[in-house]
């Protein structure tokens, strides 16, 4: 019963549901072959939603993660076009992008500017560069080299290479936020920050490093985003920012930080992945996307208030009961 | 957004308060006013062009709907909330007032369901924050993506173009000489928002909510009503903003003022607004929104391209909150 009333459960019930209304309209649609496909076209999704968990578990928001993620995509492309073997642009990008996110992280940490304000201003000057950097031109498919493109869609038991990196980011959130001291670090900073500081944990530092993950993350995913679409342009990704905090939002990650798990997170992104790719299917508008991801955070929130208002008040009955 | 907490410290008494003349001069605005005649000075330098009070009024009309959700956003904001669905509201706002005209109604009513659309969305806000109370960041990013989202509904890859002539006046039209109805509609909302904010007891209790909610709510204050209000106050505004743009604009579509929320809240820090509630001035933003425009206008004449406007925006956005602590740091 207390399963059943988890958040995460209760998520991925939604999840089944919405697979099998899909199903009775479209069966092939719920095909493994299908779901694989669906899954890798998620990874993005998945992967920067679970660098912007740790970033709201600290209290803060980064809305740079989009325009990170384009700016990390050009160079990759700009590199590659330069003759830079894979491997240096991989370590190059992931760099690059934990860079950008220390640049946030340090403002936050060091001069104390709001997560919101810093990224609201680094969001756009991330994107800028780009067309600083390229005098707003594209790089397509036929100026990048067949290694670039094809590394994220090598297909290896099944899955394309872009899908196993993604479940290699979950194992690796899974053990970083539950099995180590930085993970509990993220739970302590958004939970209580005074209480954290008590402890010994230093708040900034620690919402440093969320935004130094973020970015790492964000870094990566431009090289697979660029190199799976064979394109890179200023205006990749916009708006991608928002998908993420919803994803987020959906997986019942607490805004006000402290509160939420992997599995939410990636269920919230999966959520969002299939509604994207079963429109179609299912013969809807895709312009219809949009409002439907809306509704889903409306509802998610409405839900997650639901479980945590109250409880403060109800632990302090039961003890009083139990007095 | 709430930061990190700071380690408390008692409370420090200085030994002599400075002077309301001196603490003026060291205000937040007059920074910023010395940052905007510094722009204007070394506009009117870089281009021969900037001095024509027309093209000036030209210029106006980059800022001036954005400043009036601004203006609304600002006593939100100071209120310890956040409306980041306002661009959205412009676009179904906007849609909704197409529909009207394929309908065939009149100007007035078009412009009486931009407004009422605007209300509309911001009572919905208004009552999930609250009346549900839930949080307002994560509301209004819903919300943003459903508002926008029926548009997308209704219009998909459309648009509603043919507005009736009448309707043109208000995004295109001239009050007196350069005078736009725009730019007087601009100045009108500063001075009302101005007298909201800080000469009634309606703005004393948004300070009081953004800087205490609930020592406010323990005042006698109804918090969550004035919330509401407040987000009535940014629907309203996106409605107007929506009215004149698509006056101007002349045309329709759901992409319409994609990312003005942004520049909003950009408008709205920049003019000396806590994002963390509390503090803030309607004077502080209107120079802000002056700023942002002359820098906007004066890059325009240099032909510098738009997304470059944008860099040197988020700079100065994170410039001028960085600056003074880097300053204080430094000297401590």
């Amino acid at each position: 019963m207390t399963l059943l009333k988890s958040r995460e459960a209760i998520l991925a019930l939604a999840i089944l549901l919405l697979l099998a209304v899909v199903a009775t309209r479209f069966p092939a649609f719920v095909a493994p072959a299908n779901l694989a496909r669906v899954f890798t076209d998620t990874s993005p999704l998945i992967i920067l939603a679970l660098g912007q968990m740790v970033v709201i578990l600290t209290k803060c928001i980064d809305l740079s993660v989009a325009a990170n993620l384009a700016l990390a995509g050009m160079i990759a492309a700009m590199m590659n076009g330069a003759g830079v073997p894979l491997p240096l642009i991989l370590l190059v990008v992931i760099a690059l992008g934990a860079a950008l996110g220390a640049v946030n992280g340090l403002m936050v940490w060091q001069l104390g500017i709001p997560s919101i304000v810093v990224t609201l201003g680094t969001m756009t000057i991330y994107r800028g560069t780009i067309f600083l950097l390229t005098d707003g031109k594209w790089i397509n498919a036929h100026q990048m080299t067949d290694a670039f493109k094809a590394f994220p869609r090598a297909v290896v038991l099944g899955l394309p290479v872009m899908g196993w990196i993604a479940v290699a980011v979950i194992a690796g959130f899974a053990v970083l936020v539950n099995r180590t001291a930085l993970g509990r670090a993220f739970y302590a900073v958004g939970g209580n920050p005074h209480a954290a500081v008590y402890t010994g944990i230093s708040v900034g530092r620690t919402q440093c490093a969320a935004f130094v993950i973020s970015g790492a993350l964000a870094g990566f995913a431009g090289y697979l985003w660029v190199a799976r679409y064979a394109v890179a342009y200023v205006d990749i990704a916009g708006g991608f920012e928002l998908d993420v905090v919803a994803a987020c939002v959906i997986g019942g990650i607490a805004i006000a930080g402290g509160a939420g798990s992997v599995a939410g997170c990636v269920m919230g992104a999966l959520f969002l992945g299939i509604v994207k790719n079963a429109l179609p299917v299912v013969g809807i508008s895709p312009f219809w996307q949009m409002a439907i991801s809306g509704s889903a955070i409306l509802i998610a929130i409405a839900f997650n208030a639901r479980r945590s208002g109250p409880q403060g008040r109800i632990i302090l009955k039961h003890a009083e009961h139990r007095a | 957004m709430t930061q990190a907490a700071p380690p408390m410290t008692g409370r420090q008494i200085p030994d002599r308060l400075v002077s309301p003349a001196k603490r003026a001069l060291r205000s937040w605005e007059a920074l910023l006013l010395l940052v905007g005649v510094a722009i204007f000075v070394a506009n009117s330098f870089a281009s021969p062009y900037f001095l024509d009070p027309w093209n000036l009024s030209d210029a106006s009309f980059n800022f001036t709907e954005k400043a009036l959700i601004a203006f609304a956003m600002a006593m939100l904001i100071i209120a310890g909330e956040i409306d980041l669905s306002v661009a959205s509201i412009i676009a179904l706002a906007s849609t909704v007032m197409g529909a009207a005209m394929v309908a065939g109604l009149p100007v007035p009513a078009l412009v009486a369901l931009g407004l009422l659309t605007g209300l509309a969305c911001g009572a919905f806000n208004g009552l999930l924050v609250a009346g549900f109370g839930l949080p307002s960041i994560v509301v209004t990013i819903g919300t943003m993506s459903l508002f926008r989202g029926i548009s997308y509904i209704l219009l998909g890859d459309g648009a509603f173009t043919g507005y009736p002539e009448g309707l043109a006046w208000f995004g295109q039209g001239y009050v007196w000489w350069v005078f736009s109805f725009e730019l007087v509609l601009f100045a009108v909302m500063a001075v009302v928002f101005g007298l909201l904010l800080h000469r009634t007891n309606f703005g004393r209790m948004v300070y009081a909510i953004g800087n205490n909610a609930t020592a406010a709510r323990f005042s006698g204050i109804r918090v969550d009503r004035v919330r509401f209000i407040l987000f009535l106050l940014t629907g309203l505004t996106s409605g107007i903003a929506a009215v004149c743009l698509t006056s101007r604009l002349g045309s329709t579509r759901p992409s319409i003022a994609t990312g003005w929320e942004l520049e909003v809240v950009t408008m709205v820090v920049l003019g000396g607004v806590s994002i963390l509630g509390g503090s803030g001035s309607i004077p502080g933003v209107v120079i802000a929104a002056l700023v942002m425009g002359l820098v906007t206008f004066g890059l325009g004449l240099l032909n510098v391209p738009g997304i470059v406007m944008s860099i040197i925006i988020g700079a100065l956005l994170i410039g001028v909150i960085a600056l003074p602590r880097l300053w204080k740091m430094v000297r401590k």
